[in-house]
């Protein structure tokens, strides 16, 4: 009898909060029309990549050696090559930033190329933007080294470089990076409904001065918390399905992972961010501090602390530590290594032990500032 | 047989920052059975913190609350599940229909699936909902949301019924069908109901009366054995020679007069003793009185016990006298078919009326009748959508600066600086205004002394008591000394005592020529306009003093109508036209 009233108390509940949140076209954007939005900009707007980066080349003394390697340089997705008369020349367009970087092959190209001590080709790249310099700097070895190494075979001479580099990269051979900024949009979306989303209905609540009267109800503290969760968890998983399928079949994100594992790591990480989002609403009471909590302390750090498109190896070792604070750091890591590496034990296992310590510290905050009082 | 409310030695306080502010105080008391039990203050008396620890919604500093048997601390749920409760906004969804909504509440209520039909019948029947089950509940006007807010509440009859305020900001027709319901509900069931208000016209319709001030229970009892107290000293006392507004003036002056306030043609007056013979001697033997004994109401005996408290004397003698301009008949304000749309939404229709100098010249209505949407039009702060107006001979809207300077203004939300202090709130509007050096200082002292404000100099505006803030607010619509005053709902929310002395104040101002124009909800306030127009829905319903529209409404029986029974027939006379 008592659990008929219970569930009969907690069905109400779901299906008010349900049509509230289909009634809602801000829930609706913010689970259906941003992840395509954000989709869209990661995967077609934003590109860390380089691609035909205008670069210079000037041929001094032209022969099938530079044509051989010119022709590398054309053929590359990387850069698209103009040619000049004169170093000079190039220089100057390097300087009104018309090309990148120079590569120069001078007039004893021939002799210097097999030779032991001289260099055969100098570059010069504008460090002004020094992470794109590096990546032309790195593309314009890569081009040379993998030329002269079929020149050589071709020729069949030694090559008597000093230094050999052997290029490869794992799991994501073609280095691009629409490959792990998709997987980290999926944790930037779950964090909005999560947090941001239901710190504001539920402050909404307060503001509204409904809280007060579903207090005052048989309505008891779990079943508020749960006839709030879990309308929102299925809204969350919802829109992780519509992440996963659009990055699978419109951007071509590889997943060699298994499938019952991103499903269960996904609502692990749904239920870290609605008690994050619990734990503001109750304590802010305000929708619009709710509002600004949840995007300075779930949304942005999500965005940039997570490694989801800034390296958090290369963060200073204060940010690297503040890092461990932020669930969705967890999250990415194991959506990235899912999508692109498939079920590695050892990375899944540890980050989701993080998101289980962080899911008890947050219900058991939530459960004790959630009590049925207007103080 | 036990109280179903028993209340012993409650203290409850709040920090607020670094003050602490005594909510209540050593209150005690106990409700009776299948009544109706109305908890009266005024505003900031303490009647929501009294329901919320009732409902176990706060706990408290010391006493003991006993609701339904339990204690209301410690078994905080129970309590919970068994009383209903309806807080001061309704607790409504306004996404919701009103069907989704009372389902909600017959859910979390416990409510069987099969006895709902019946259940839902019988309530939208009484309410009179019926025919909008579909419509969302935020698109119901006021008195409907009430209604549905109280179905709510009763989708399962609760042993006790506990309504916070629940006739606040709804016009007078909707007021009186609550009443109605709750009287229903209570014959029929035998709940228990305490129903929080600050309408004092309202106690008279309670069994019993519960008057809290200041966190402080000051008396109980029904409302005959308050008002009992005062039999022989309440009077209607009338002059051919002189505005019920003069002979206010002078009536309120008098140490043997505790209250004088102006009811139809004439005041009414409490006198300090039965006898009356010395306030008569106390005119020229020129001007002729005619004094009649009145029965005393509810309203009366608030007064006099809260004046008993040692509360505020009014002082007055604010306004600087100007000479009395000898066009005494000028027309200041000219307004013409005032129209003001919002997309489809007529908020204002057809809406013309003129101001003469020195009147006061009222805005009535309730909530949601346009009267805001009319002032605002009026200050120049929203164009018009349709029609012509004139404030002193120009349109403010595009006036110049100079005309503005004749204009005072007095926002609904007293529009102060919370965090500066009264002094520096005084300063930044006079200068505001383009007072500057002594003539800032000087305006500045005199709103200090008029306003009786010496106290606070220096306490920041949002600590102040409710009618300081008030005060303060209307010293700086003063500081410019203005010729036009515009009043919106300047008296909302503040204590009746307040009120009194913020009419006081507005009287002697358009004794002295200034004319005011004053929005207003509560119907007895009419009494001190000169003329006024009632709107509803966006148009003017009647036009005239206050005498003639109680007129209007005056059936065949000699007794004139107060006020509000004469909007209540208005209202439902427009209902029959329309």
């Amino acid at each position: 009898m008592i659990d008929a009233a219970r569930y009969q108390r907690l069905s109400g509940l779901i299906r008010k909060e349900s049509l509230q949140i289909m009634r809602d076209p801000s829930s609706i954007a913010i689970a259906f029309v941003l992840p395509v939005v954000l989709l869209f900009l990661f995967g077609y707007g934003v590109s860390l990549d380089a691609r035909n980066i205008p670069i210079g080349i000037v041929v001094e003394q032209p022969d099938a050696a530079t044509q051989s390697l010119t022709g590398s340089f054309e053929q590359s997705d990387y850069f698209s090559p103009f040619y000049f008369q004169t170093i000079q020349q190039a220089e100057k367009a390097l300087e009104k930033h018309k090309i990148d970087g120079i590569v120069w092959l001078k007039n004893d190209f021939a002799r210097a190329l097999f030779s032991k001590h001289d260099a055969v080709i100098a570059v010069r790249v504008n460090g002004v933007n020094s992470n794109q310099a590096n990546l032309t700097l790195g593309y314009i070895r890569g081009t040379w080294l993998s030329w002269i190494t079929h020149y050589a075979e071709a020729k069949g001479t030694e090559l008597n470089m000093p230094i050999q580099l052997e290029h490869r990269v794992w799991f994501n051979p073609a280095v691009s990076s629409r490959l792990f900024l998709v997987p980290g949009v999926v944790a930037i979306i779950m964090t909005l409904i999560g947090t941001l989303l239901t710190a504001l209905v539920v402050a909404r609540e307060w503001d509204r001065g409904t809280m007060e009267a579903l207090f005052v109800t048989p309505l008891r503290n779990v079943e508020f918390i749960a006839g709030k969760l879990i309308p929102y968890f299925i809204l969350g998983m919802a829109s992780l399905f519509l992440n996963f399928f659009l990055a699978i079949w419109l951007f071509k994100v590889p997943f060699e992972g298994s499938f019952w594992l991103l499903l269960l790591t996904g609502s692990l990480y749904m239920l870290v961010s609605l008690a994050v989002g619990l734990l503001i609403s109750v304590m802010a009471k305000n929708q619009f501090v709710a509002g600004q909590i949840a995007i300075i302390t779930g949304f942005l750090p999500a965005f940039i602390l997570s490694g989801f498109i800034f390296d958090i190896n290369s963060m200073p070792p204060a940010i690297q530590f503040i890092t461990h604070i932020v669930p969705a750091r967890y999250y990415v890591a194991i959506l990235q290594t899912l999508f692109l590496a498939g079920d590695v034990w050892p990375v899944i296992l540890a980050n989701v032990a993080a998101l289980l310590i962080m899911l008890v510290i947050f219900t058991r905050l939530v459960a004790k500032k959630t009590r049925k009082s207007l103080e | 047989m036990s109280f179903p409310v028993e209340v012993s030695d409650l203290s409850k306080s709040f920090k607020s920052g670094a003050r602490s502010i005594q909510a209540l105080e050593n209150v005690n008391f106990k409700l009776s059975r299948g009544q109706v039990t109305g908890l009266i203050g005024p505003d900031g008396a303490g009647k929501t913190t009294l329901m919320r620890v009732l409902c176990g919604l706060f706990p408290i500093d010391t006493g003991e609350v006993k609701v339904l048997g339990l204690n209301a601390t410690t078994d905080a749920e129970e309590v919970q599940s068994k009383v209903s409760y309806m807080p001061q906004r309704f607790g409504l969804y306004e996404d919701l229909s009103v069907q989704e909504n009372l389902d909600l509440y017959a859910d979390l209520k416990g409510l069987a699936v099969e006895k709902r039909a019946e259940c839902y019948q019988t309530l939208m029947h009484l309410t009179g909902l019926a025919p909008f089950t579909d419509r969302l509940a935020g698109k119901l006007s006021g008195g409907m949301k009430q209604k549905l807010g109280l179905a709510c509440a009763l989708v399962v009859p609760p042993e006790l019924l506990l309504l916070d305020e629940p006739t606040v900001g709804v016009d007078p027709v909707s007021r009186r069908e609550l009443w109605e319901i709750v009287y229903q509900q209570v014959e029929e069931t035998g709940m228990t109901v305490l129903l929080s208000t600050a309408y004092l016209d309202e106690a008279e319709r309670c069994a019993e009366v519960i008057l809290l001030h200041e966190g402080k229970v000051i008396n109980q009892g029904s409302p005959e054995q308050f008002s009992e107290k005062l039999q022989g000293k309440t009077w209607l006392i009338e002059s051919e020679q002189l505005t019920p507004r003069q002979l206010q003036l002078a009536l309120s002056k008098r140490a043997d007069v505790v209250d004088a306030l102006i009811a139809n043609e004439g005041v009414r007056v409490i006198s300090g003793s039965t006898e009356v013979a010395s306030i008569r001697k106390s005119f020229p033997s020129s001007i002729e009185l005619k004094i009649s004994a009145v029965t005393p109401i509810f309203e009366d005996a608030f007064i006099s016990l809260l004046k008993k408290q040692g509360l505020h004397e009014v002082k007055t003698a604010i306004a600087r006298h100007k000479e009395k301009t000898e066009n005494a008949n000028e027309v200041i304000i000219e307004v013409d078919n005032l129209q003001r749309r919002f997309g489809d939404f007529i908020a204002v229709n057809d809406v013309s009326f003129t101001v003469k100098r020195g009147e006061i010249f009222g805005l009535l209505g309730a909530n949601g009748a346009g009267k805001s949407t009319t002032f605002r039009m009026l200050c120049g702060l929203l164009p018009l959508s349709a029609g012509e107006l004139s404030v002193a001979g120009v349109d403010l809207r595009h006036a110049a600066d100079q005309a503005r300077q004749k204009v005072g203004y007095m926002a609904q939300k007293f529009s102060l600086y919370g965090n500066l202090s009264v002094i520096q709130n005084l300063r930044f509007y006079a200068s505001a205004y383009g007072l500057f050096k002594e003539k800032q200082k000087e305006r500045i002292e005199w709103a200090i002394e008029a306003f009786e404000l010496g106290d606070y100099r220096q306490a920041n505006a949002k600590e102040l008591p409710l009618g300081y803030k008030q005060r303060l607010s209307f010293a700086v619509a003063l500081m410019h000394e203005p010729d036009i005053l515009f009043l919106d709902e300047p008296t909302s929310g503040v204590d009746p005592l307040a009120r009194r002395e913020f009419w006081a104040r507005t009287n002697e101002l358009a004794e002295s020529g200034v004319t005011v124009l004053v929005t207003t909800h509560f119907m007895d306030e009419a009494n001190y306009c000169d003329r006024l127009v009632i709107m509803a829905s966006g148009t003017v319903l009647a036009q005239g003093t206050p005498l003639e529209m109680k007129k209007l409404a005056q059936s065949d029986s000699e007794v004139l109508p107060t006020m509000e029974e004469a909007f209540i027939y208005l209202i439902e006379q427009q209902g029959e036209d329309g």
